[in-house]
């Protein structure tokens, strides 16, 4: 269980720093929900189901759509692959 | 002793000419200025082009970044600078984080008097099982209160920000609607489908959380934002039409402000009764059982439409500039 625990920190790591370094916003929206979702286990694993509910809805749900709602309305959402296809 | 002076020579003086020329009588300027009549400009063109050659020199100068000595050095100063703060940086914090006690043991100073009574006496108190639930909803159930009312007013700014007024027309929320989702897919079956399945059992799972909140984990907050992901995923699958069935903005005001005059009646009768006479008289019945605890039920439904419309509100704002 413990080497587990190791993998989830090591994944919550990985994708905090992989957010700020991600030049794609719509790639750092999702790494942010990940985040969130192994948070959510993480809260589990620490015995407090309440945290875990609250942070698996609010954090990974609600959260992402509306940074998605925001993407779309300062059109963010289609102009990376213009970028690249340049 | 005053010096007489003649009429005209008074009559000179600026005081008296400021004078005259307030109240209207005459402008001094209006015959006395001398107009300079202006020369034709003939552009030079040998002064013209060393402008041009200096201008072009000062660019190629300051943007000489290969040559620039002082743009180098800070160009490599700031790299310096910011590995140096985030180093330090993280030394404090990690430094900061050895003095620490270690997590769990029994002599921390978080492990005191309070939450001890918060364990022994909690079911006694509040009569919920669940002793999270009855911490924030009974003995600190006035922070729980507040952090209600942030939400609301949370959604009045965005509402500020965001509201769109214009009825009909170019510019009002229903174009905007359409404009923001002229490339999105309309009336997509497998979405539909999919939230046909989906949104009861999330509805059923986020009221079960809410009225199980005194009994097992979760509560009020967490399963209002449940039922309003399950709001959310409903209107983005069938659109603004659908959901103004049951969800407008006056069911909102009705169900916020509702909810948060019940929470608000029911806990701040202590203003009156003082802070030592905070028993409410409700039975709290048998633990365990759902109608048991006092007003924990009532309250965690209250916090739960709040979220709900809030988290509703919030995306339905952010959509359309409207609900």
């Amino acid at each position: 269980m413990a080497v587990f625990e190791y993998i989830l920190m090591g994944f919550l790591v990985i994708c905090a720093i992989s957010v700020s370094f991600s030049r794609n916003l719509l790639n750092s929206i999702l790494i942010f929900m990940s985040y969130s979702l192994v948070m959510s286990i993480i809260w589990i694993l620490l015995e407090s189901p309440d945290l875990a509910i609250t942070e698996a809805a609010v954090g990974a749900g609600v959260t992402s759509v509306l940074f998605f709602v925001t993407l779309k309305k300062i059109h963010a959402l289609g102009e990376e692959d213009e970028e690249t296809d340049e | 002793m005053s010096r007489k002076i003649s009429e005209e020579e008074y009559k000179r003086q600026r005081i008296v000419r400021m004078k005259h020329w307030l109240s209207g009588e005459k402008d001094l300027y209006l015959d006395n200025m001398e107009v300079i009549p202006r020369e034709e400009y003939k552009p030079d063109r040998k002064q013209l082009e060393r402008y041009e050659h200096d201008l072009d020199e000062v660019m190629t100068r300051t943007y000489d970044t290969e040559h620039n000595r002082v743009y180098r050095f800070f160009q490599r100063f700031y790299k310096m600078a910011a590995v140096l703060c985030c180093t330090v940086l993280v030394l404090i914090l990690i430094v900061e984080v050895s003095y620490l006690p270690p997590i769990g043991s029994a002599s921390n100073p978080a492990s005191n008097e309070v939450a001890a009574k918060y364990i022994e006496d909690g079911l006694q108190d509040t009569g919920a099982v669940n002793i999270v639930t009855g911490m924030i909803l009974d003995y600190r159930a006035f922070d729980t209160f507040g952090e209600s009312n942030v939400l609301f007013i949370a959604t009045c700014t965005v509402l500020i920000l965001m509201r769109n007024d214009k009825k009909k027309g170019k510019g009002s929320a229903e174009d905007e609607e359409r404009r923001d989702s002229f490339y999105e897919p309309k009336k997509d079956v497998i979405l539909q489908m999919a939230a046909r399945i989906l949104v009861p059992v999330i509805m059923l799972f986020g009221v079960y959380i809410i009225l199980n909140g005194h009994l097992s984990p979760g509560g009020g907050f967490s399963g209002g934002a449940i039922i309003g992901a399950g709001l959310i995923l409903y209107l983005n699958a069938f659109g603004f039409e659908k959901t103004e069935r049951f969800f407008t903005e006056k069911t909102y005001k009705a169900v916020s402000f509702g909810a948060l005059l019940f929470y608000c009646l029911a806990k701040s009768y202590s203003f009156y009764t003082g802070a030592h006479h905070l028993e409410s008289g409700i039975p709290l019945g048998t633990p365990g059982a759902i109608i048991s605890s006092g007003l924990i039920l009532p309250l965690n439904i209250c916090v739960g439409l709040v979220v709900a419309c809030t988290m509703y509100a919030f995306f339905a704002l952010f959509r359309k500039g409207g609900f």
